[in-house]
């Protein structure tokens, strides 16, 4: 398919810019087979603006006289207005625009017409592979291993070729435990605190069906993370009812007659269609310019957001404490197994982990518990706020983690190594890039698309030193212990950083950043030149002491 | 009392054995424990209300709540000790007389001397002058000498020059306790001034030549404008319905050139409600998200904090943009009248956002214009109808303000936070009584100290890292956004669960960067120094002379010292669920609904906690491991740990 037969009307001039908290600007507008670019020539004030056509959630038409304008609302939340002369050429632009924003096909995407402009130092995509991740686990521990059971995908299609398990659990104990777990999502290693030996596991639901099916080998392989005489805890992101009810269709939860040795808590986590909703609530919410007051903190509140934020940290921060507190192993499962288990996961591992707070830690967080735990970034984060699609499977899951973290870091600053700024990239990237790291659902179509070697990954760019350094938190010591947030009401904020970020002056904040980095680099500027005088004045005095006494 | 047991709010379980003290001023409670015996320090003008609650079978309950918010549950083992506790503290917590108060017993061992500088570190007369007046347009006015015209007014006020003796007697005349228009900030720049009065006795038709004469010679004191606005910051039911008592607000037709606007922003009952309802939401235990946002909405704070900010944009855009003088009243004119004109003035003139500026502006708008502080804020036992947290919501403005704009202000929340502290403290003279005159009267400034002397010995602790004076947001005026959605107003936790110090951030970033910057300014001595040695050094090598310089190394101890970072971090209550499981031992039991304990009073600088590592868990590596000499002490990651596992267990 050639890009140009979608594109009616490729250029058109006099078109006039708006943004909030800009001034309007006229320039030209081109379409191009991935991005719609906006240019004003004016010498005074030439700017630029590239936006991919992946980027674009919804756009809105309409028309006073012949001057048409176009809304385009995007998956990073921005909202713009195009205001061009020519009804045809409005339309013609348009539809265009409609058309290269929903292209069904993966392969058509930007990423695999992307071409870099740097020089790749470090292949992103073998950048985090489990085998170090497990070279690191051996040097503590050798009560692992590594197994290759799925490596033609062919026991579970969303986990990735190697995952690891408990040692004493073979191979033909994983394919039968695979049949007793909801798409044969068995339980592996997830997380392995170091300070005591515990360990967090995640799968999917148990297949016990009504009749109460049970499997040995499940058994076993999660009894083998407990130590004797102690006991775990199954943390199951459903309400009771709802695990109940997953009976009849096949589903089920674990049962304390046959995991005598585990306690089951229910910690419920909003899943799909309601998180989606409320996502779209917020956003209305945010980009309701009325002066009043009461209007705006009912709309927040209606729009539970808050909530969902408030239960997901509480059920991670369980999670971290049955592990740091009460010395026990942990299986963290859902239904599937793709979304909340993972959102639970990460973030615990964030609060027992320091390595996990770094920026390369937290890379290597992502692609473990989510891009090669099989969260299925495609459905979910195929349209945002502004869609009217209204699919079952789009849900800001991703966004929901990424806020969490940022919560935390809020209440501790200074113990992560990576700024907001981090976080809001990884938002963008995944809702829509020139970087094939988001695309598919896992590992599995990964492959199939060939996306390492035909895409470029995100982490190739993002590690670059150049990139590096605008994603770093001026204000971080290492902090190597484990961090508790508070969860209350007061201590939770809306993350104006993505939800107000278009909508709210950045001046004065980029300023109290750009003060902020000013007053470390002083410092540090001035610490080495203390040291280095130091130094030479030493070794001047050494110097001399020698003279003195031949 | 011996035995009595302090529980925590966030976590019933969760309590510590102590003794409790009452004595002329505070009420102290002293935890047993040898090691720790952490203090908890009340001071009984801070006590807003005590109750008793009925007796359960481990004894008597008592509830303090105080003015900062604090909130202290006592359980007293006796009934009967209990109700002495009660009565005492009633009567304590409500003294009749000024003389009562704390201010005339404190003595921070300053000779007289220090104590009248210290008064005189904020002066008004340099303050006007600051401004520009007098000028050809503004002279000060001694016609209120002894508080003649106006009992609540300052004796000294600036007027327009062509505003006469009897203009100036005639205009108080026709206005609610003879509070006639006086200067409260003028602009340098343009002319424009703000201006500030109380209502006019209007009702439905009364007019006063002087009082329209007096708004006329407030026009001409701007030559540059042809008309003001006159501001009525009530709502304008509220003021319709003062008319029918003889008062009311300007008529357009009667006054030539003016432009009549209304505010709405509610009285002080309401006010008072508000602050109620919302402390209510603070205290929930345990509130799910949407309680807690529902409850922010009902008690309608934030609204009424964004109706004063509005009312300040409002004002400071007419004088800053359209250099148009602006009149400002209310009722009386020393409540949202002084809200209003000190958010305006802030906005307006960077003076005021430097920690100097903000002292000089409370005590303009506030102190001078008779707002009623003892009545507001029930320093003596009075009308619990006239409290209301009036100046409390004018600092919530300028935290707001600070968010917003957080390299513009000198200071720091801190700084917020010790102020509303002391204006329900006593501790100082500074917001006694309801007025200069009564002030004068006491002789408060040599009898008591002036809190502003006590904050300038301490400024370091105050300073915003963040502000420097070249800024953009430091100079000129501040452009607040006015929708919510572009302007967040948030819940100031910092100040209304000040005490729960479990819900703020564990680490500080204020605090964080002040530390650097004093490690900074220590290495800043500390490069001149050896600069210097290698100036010396360099001289004798070539000249043969054999000159040593003392070793000096003060690299190795720099005091990087911000306790306030390693602030207690154990998990909260995130489940139920785990209770029932049978733990490993009965202390850690115990140990996972820990919430935190920590009810001391912060402003004491002496208190052992802010520095001690005592029972908390730290989430923060002590910060006084930095060390500039790299080599000098290293920061070990294993002294963290050990810390936290060492706690752990102690638990």
């Amino acid at each position: 398919m050639e890009f140009a037969e979608l594109i009616k009307t490729p250029r058109a001039d006099n078109v006039a810019l708006h943004r909030p908290f800009h001034p309007a600007v006229e320039g030209t507008l081109c379409l191009t087979g991935h991005h719609l670019i906006f240019s004003s020539r004016r010498q005074d004030n030439a700017e630029e603006l590239w936006l991919l056509h992946s980027n674009i959630d919804s756009i809105e038409k309409r028309f006073v006289g012949s001057l048409g304008t176009i809304v385009i609302k995007c998956k990073d939340l921005r909202i713009i207005q195009l205001d061009i002369p020519g009804m045809e050429e409005c339309l013609n632009i348009a539809s265009s625009i409609e058309a290269l924003s929903t292209l069904d096909s993966v392969t058509l995407m930007y990423p695999f017409f992307y071409r870099p402009m740097f020089e790749v130092l470090e292949d992103g995509w073998s950048s985090f592979l489990l085998e170090q991740e497990f070279e690191l686990l051996s040097s503590v521990t050798n009560e692992w291993r590594l197994s290759c059971v799925n490596k033609e995908f062919s026991v579970c299609p969303s986990y990735p070729p190697v995952v690891i398990v408990p040692k004493c659990i073979d191979d033909e104990a994983l394919r039968k435990v695979a049949l007793f777990r909801h798409g044969g999502r068995f339980p592996v290693l997830s997380y392995y605190h170091k300070k005591n030996g515990m360990a967090m596991m995640r799968s999917s639901q148990p297949l016990t069906g009504t009749n109460g099916r049970r499997c040995k080998e499940d058994e076993k392989l999660i009894n083998a993370t407990l130590r004797s005489g102690r006991r775990g805890f199954v943390i199951d992101t459903r309400p009771l009812n709802v695990a109940q009810q997953a009976r009849a269709k096949g589903g089920g939860f674990e049962q304390e007659v046959h995991y005598p040795q585990w306690r089951r808590i229910h910690k419920y986590i909003e899943r799909f269609n309601i998180l989606q909703e409320s996502f779209i609530k917020l956003v209305e919410a945010c980009n309701d310019q009325s002066h009043n007051m009461d209007r705006w903190l009912s709309k927040l509140e209606a729009s539970n957001w808050l909530t969902h934020i408030k239960e997901l940290l509480t059920a991670a921060c369980l999670a971290a404490q049955c592990i740091d507190r009460e010395g026990a192993s942990v299986l963290v499962h859902g239904s599937e197994g793709t979304d909340s288990t993972l959102q639970v996961t990460s973030l615990a591992q964030i609060i027992l982990d320091p390595r996990c707070r770094t920026i390369r830690g937290f890379e290597a967080l992502v692609v473990r518990e989510w891009l090669q735990a099989g969260h299925p970034f495609q459905q979910r984060c195929a349209q945002s706020a502004y869609s009217n699609s209204k699919q079952k499977w789009e849900a800001p899951v991703f966004l929901l983690f990424l806020e969490c973290v940022w919560q935390i870091h809020r209440q501790f600053p200074c113990s992560f190594e990576f700024n907001e700024q981090f976080l809001t990239m990884l938002f963008e990237h995944a809702y829509a890039s020139q970087f094939g790291t988001f695309l598919g659902n896992n590992e599995n179509e990964r492959a199939k698309l060939k996306l390492p070697q035909k895409t470029m990954s995100l982490w190739s760019w993002v590690n670059r030193p150049e990139e590096l350094s605008r994603f770093q938190n001026p204000l971080y010591e290492a902090n190597s212990l484990v961090i508790w947030p508070s969860v209350a009401p007061q201590s939770l904020q809306l993350w104006e950083g993505v939800f107000l970020r278009w909508n709210r002056p950045s001046k004065f904040l980029e300023e109290a950043e750009e003060e902020r980095i000013n007053i470390i680099k002083y410092n540090k500027e001035l610490q080495a030149k203390v040291n280095a005088l130091r130094r030479q004045l030493a070794e001047m005095e050494t110097d001399e002491e020698a003279q003195e006494e031949p | 009392v011996e035995n009595v047991r302090l529980l925590d709010r966030l976590s019933s379980r969760r309590a510590v054995v102590g003794t409790l003290y009452l004595t002329a001023t505070h009420v102290i409670f002293v935890e047993n424990g040898s090691e720790t015996r952490k203090e908890t320090w009340v001071l009984h003008s801070q006590i807003s209300s005590i109750e008793k609650q009925a007796t359960t079978a481990t004894g008597c309950p008592l509830l303090i709540r105080c003015k900062n918010f604090q909130v202290i549950q006592l359980v007293i083992p006796q009934e009967r000790d209990c109700h002495d506790v009660y009565i005492s503290l009633i009567r304590l917590a409500r003294p009749v007389k000024y003389e009562e108060l704390y201010c005339f017993s404190f003595n921070p061992k300053l000779d007289k001397e220090e104590r009248e500088q210290g008064w005189k570190l904020v002066d008004l007369n340099e303050e006007y002058n600051r401004m520009g007046v007098p000028n050809n347009y503004w002279q000060i006015s001694d016609v209120n000498r002894d508080y003649g015209v106006c009992d609540s007014y300052p004796t000294e006020v600036y007027v327009p020059k062509s505003a006469t003796a009897h203009i100036i007697v005639g205009s108080s005349k026709f206005r609610s306790r003879r509070r006639f228009p006086a200067l409260s900030y003028y602009c340098k720049g343009n002319n424009a001034s703000i201006c500030r009065s109380s209502q006019p006795l209007s009702g439905f038709s009364a007019r006063c030549l002087e009082d329209e004469q007096m708004l006329q010679a407030i026009r001409k004191a701007n030559p540059g404008s042809d008309f003001i606005y006159v501001v009525d910051t009530r709502p304008k039911l509220n003021a319709m319905a003062n008319r029918a008592a003889g008062k009311g607000y300007e008529n357009e037709d009667n006054y030539s050139n003016i432009k009549f606007q209304f505010i709405g922003i509610e009285n002080i009952h309401v006010m008072r409600n508000s602050l109620q309802k919302m402390l209510e939401v603070c205290e929930l235990k345990s509130p799910s998200m949407s309680d807690f946002l529902w409850g922010l909405e009902n008690s309608g704070w934030l609204k009424h904090i964004k109706a004063i900010m509005d009312a300040g944009i409002f004002i400071a855009k007419a004088v800053a943009e359209e250099g148009v003088s602006v009149l400002v009243h209310c009722s009386d004119g020393w409540d949202r009248t002084a809200q209003v004109c000190s958010v305006a003035s802030l906005l307006l003139d960077p003076y005021y956002r430097t920690m100097k500026g903000f002292m000089v502006l409370i005590e303009k708008d506030w102190v001078s214009f008779g707002h009623k502080f003892n009545h507001r804020y029930g320093n003596l036992d009075g009308d619990p109808k006239e409290i209301s947290p009036v100046i409390d919501q004018f600092i919530e403005c300028v935290w707001q303000l600070m968010e917003q704009f957080p390299c513009a202000f000198e200071f720091n929340e801190r700084f917020l936070i010790h102020i509303q502290h002391h204006i329900y403290s006593c501790q100082f003279g500074n917001f006694l009584c309801n007025s200069q005159k009564e002030r004068r009267e006491l002789k408060i400034k040599e009898r008591t100290y002036s809190l502003w002397a006590h904050l300038w010995k301490n400024r370091a602790d105050y300073l915003n890292p963040l502000y420097r004076s070249e800024r953009s947001q430091t100079q000129g005026t501040l452009h607040p956004q006015i929708a919510p959605c572009n302007f967040l107003y948030k819940f100031w936790s910092g100040m209304y669960n000040r005490f729960e110090k479990g819900l703020h951030p564990r680490q500080s970033v204020t605090d964080y960067l002040m530390a650097v910057k004093e490690e900074t300014q220590q290495l800043e001595e500390e490069l001149e120094v050896l600069q210097e040695r290698m100036a010396n050094l360099q001289k004798s090598q070539s000249g043969g002379n054999k000159v040593k310089s003392k070793q000096q190394d003060r690299s190795k101890q720099i005091g990087l010292y911000t306790s306030n970072n390693s602030l207690a971090n154990t998990p909260q209550e995130y489940s139920n669920d785990l209770k029932s499981f049978p733990s490993r031992s009965p202390s850690q039991g115990d140990e996972e609904d820990s919430a935190l304990i920590l009810t001391q009073d912060n402003l004491k600088s002496s208190d052992p906690d802010l520095s001690a590592n005592s029972d908390q868990e730290s989430g923060v590596e002590d910060l006084s491991c930095r060390s500039p000499s790299g080599g000098g002490c290293l920061p070990s990651e294993d002294s963290g740990k050990d810390s936290d596992e060492a706690v752990f267990l102690a638990g």
